[in-house]
């Protein structure tokens, strides 16, 4: 059975020991995981943490430095970057948008900017748009190409609460419906969406891994935004206990600041929700304590993480 | 009814209008102006050369002007300067280079004007072919080339992420301007090429609703300003380029008038819905 699901689901992209280095600087390095067909993958991590450079790399924008990665054969990507700036010179209405890429049929498009809710806007040009319909019209355009792989670098920018949820229960909908693998990063360290299979918290290197653990579960959330919002939107618990400056050192929360970071150092304190592992590569000294971190695999990094 | 040499430039002209048009929709879409000017600029360089070695002066231009585009993208890799301070360097130092050889070639008289400032009433017959068989050749380019050029104007990043190469639209379309240079000299000249690449797709920006109507529209704006230009230097006796310079200038200017643009956006709101 096991052997059946394994070579039933190759998948859409791996990434091995993925490292990208820019200017003499690693911007990530070590990076592991792997995305299948119908699962969400959430990277989350502080400004600079390698979020958007682990996403370019899994989708071959750029090339790793080490490790490798593996794209399925023919993997066909929808991207909604981080960033999208069209000069107000070029006249592209939401429609000619769609076929940017590639060739459209009408009713695709059609259907596309049904499902995202913007029809009303087809003709509308994008820079008339307003932070929400604009995000809604890229992600339009991503899933009309009927993508393998959708990877979204932080969807829900400049978008607010409501919207944010109504984007994501999209997101959680477009999943359903095509079961394409998704790659979603999240601007919010704390805050990911419910549906999230695994959740990769990144800071230079592979901090710690899990599953989101439901939001419905925390009642003050509940209060505080809603049982809608519950539905939609979970937490992340974990607890960085220092944090890498810019220069390489290492600042702790008892304000001192090392050139490494202590032997005995973990992202964590004490008596957390075990529902993420340490990657092996923090370079604070769990590595040697966290061999076989892979918990869907090994099953046994829980145990570890209690070292 | 006209002189040959009057008839001759109106045909070249025209077909340099139409060649320009969408290569300078994404000269203004890419933010490219300057790029353009330097590798005009550039190619006086390129006429130097062409005199010292003997070679075809378009091809001379054009080997310079596509030299100073690779120049550039190996120094952007670099990323030591701003792309503005490099072109300012290559701009300015291929043309003074161009100057200072001319200036020790005392055997060669050349009417550095006429390069400068174009003259396009002396084009010949064999230039005419050479700039509608070149502008052919640019048009088919950019057409082939279109849906990669335009996702990589949009963003590089996720063109290159669904399957097109930016990476190598962009090159060519490095190549097609080089090209372009070449043919365009002759015509508005050095110094002045560059402003029939950028005023007629600005103009035309703001009757098109599509980048590919503003691509034909910038060539039929470009065909108006050198027919009008033309026109206009034969009458008041003023010189061709810039005369025909001037002209797109009128044009532009009349675009920024507000008739019939007003409505129209009134009726994009409208449907647009909740702006």
């Amino acid at each position: 059975m096991l052997n059946f699901q394994k070579t039933a689901q190759t998948p859409l992209v791996t990434l091995s020991n993925a490292g990208v280095r820019r200017n003499g600087r690693w911007l990530v390095r070590g990076v592991e995981f792997s995305i299948n067909r119908g699962e969400i993958v959430t990277l989350i991590g502080p400004n600079g943490s390698g979020k958007s450079t682990t996403a370019k790399t899994a989708i071959g924008v750029m090339k790793p430095d080490e490790g490798w990665v593996e794209k399925k054969p023919g993997l066909k990507v929808g991207y909604v970057p981080q960033k999208l700036a069209i000069d107000w010179t070029l006249p592209l209405t939401v429609e000619r948008l769609m076929t940017l890429t590639g060739p459209l049929k009408g009713r695709e498009i059609e259907e596309a900017l049904h499902s995202t809710g913007i029809s009303h806007l087809a003709r509308a040009e994008v820079q008339h748009l307003s932070g929400g319909e604009f995000q809604r019209a890229l992600l339009a355009r991503a899933v009309a190409r009927k993508p393998d792989l959708l990877v979204l670098d932080e969807p829900v920018q400049g978008v607010d609460f409501s919207g944010e949820i109504a984007l994501y229960d999209l997101i959680k909908s477009i999943r359903n419906q095509t079961g394409c693998g998704i790659l979603l990063i999240s601007h919010d360290l704390h805050v990911v969406m419910a549906e999230t299979d695994t959740v990769i918290c990144l800071n230079g290197h592979v901090c710690c891994r899990g599953t989101p653990q439901m939001v419905s579960r925390s009642p003050e959330y509940l209060r505080l935004f809603g049982s809608r919002a519950a539905q939609t939107l979970a937490v992340y618990s974990h607890d960085h206990d220092h944090t890498h400056l810019p220069d390489g050192r290492v600042l702790h929360t008892d304000g001192s600041i090392t050139e490494h970071c202590h032997p005995g150092d973990g992202h964590h304190h004490g008596d957390h929700d075990h529902d993420h592992v340490h990657g092996p590569n923090c370079g604070c000294g769990f590595k040697s304590r966290l061999q076989g971190y892979d918990d869907k695999l090994s099953g046994v990094s829980e145990e570890q993480d209690r070292v | 009814m006209f002189d040959d040499f009057f008839t001759r430039a109106l045909i070249a002209g025209i077909g340099l209008a139409v060649t320009v048009g969408p290569l300078g929709c994404f000269v203004i879409w890419r933010r490219m102006a300057y790029f353009g000017d330097t590798m005009a600029h550039s190619a006086l360089l390129g006429v130097a050369l062409s005199l010292l070695l003997d070679l075809n002066l378009m091809l001379a231009v054009f080997i310079v002007a596509a030299a100073v585009s690779l120049l550039l993208l190996l120094l952007q890799k670099r990323g030591a300067l701003s792309t503005d301070a490099l072109l300012g360097i290559l701009s300015h130092s291929a043309l003074s280079i161009g100057l200072v050889l001319v200036a020790f070639m005392t055997w060669v008289r050349i009417d550095l004007v006429g390069f400068l400032f174009g003259d396009i009433l002396a084009v010949s017959e064999a230039d005419i072919d050479l700039v509608w068989g070149g502008g052919i050749l640019v048009l088919a380019a950019i057409v082939y080339l279109w849906r990669p050029l335009l996702a990589s104007t949009v963003n590089p990043e996720l063109a290159e992420a669904e399957g097109l190469r930016p990476e190598r639209a962009r090159l060519y379309f490095m190549l097609l301007m080089a090209l372009v240079i070449a043919i365009a000299m002759k015509i508005v000249g050095i110094l002045l090429i560059t402003s029939l690449l950028i005023i007629p797709a600005a103009t035309a920006r703001r009757f098109a609703t599509s980048p590919e109507i503003m691509a034909v529209l910038a060539s039929v704006i470009g065909v108006l300003a050198v027919t009008g230009g033309l026109f206009g230097s034969l009458h008041f006796d003023t010189p061709s380029g810039p005369s025909i310079v001037v002209a797109a200038m009128g044009l532009f200017v009349l675009s920024l008038l507000p008739f019939g643009r007003s409505t129209e956006t009134a009726v994009h709101s409208s449907h647009g819905g909740h702006h």
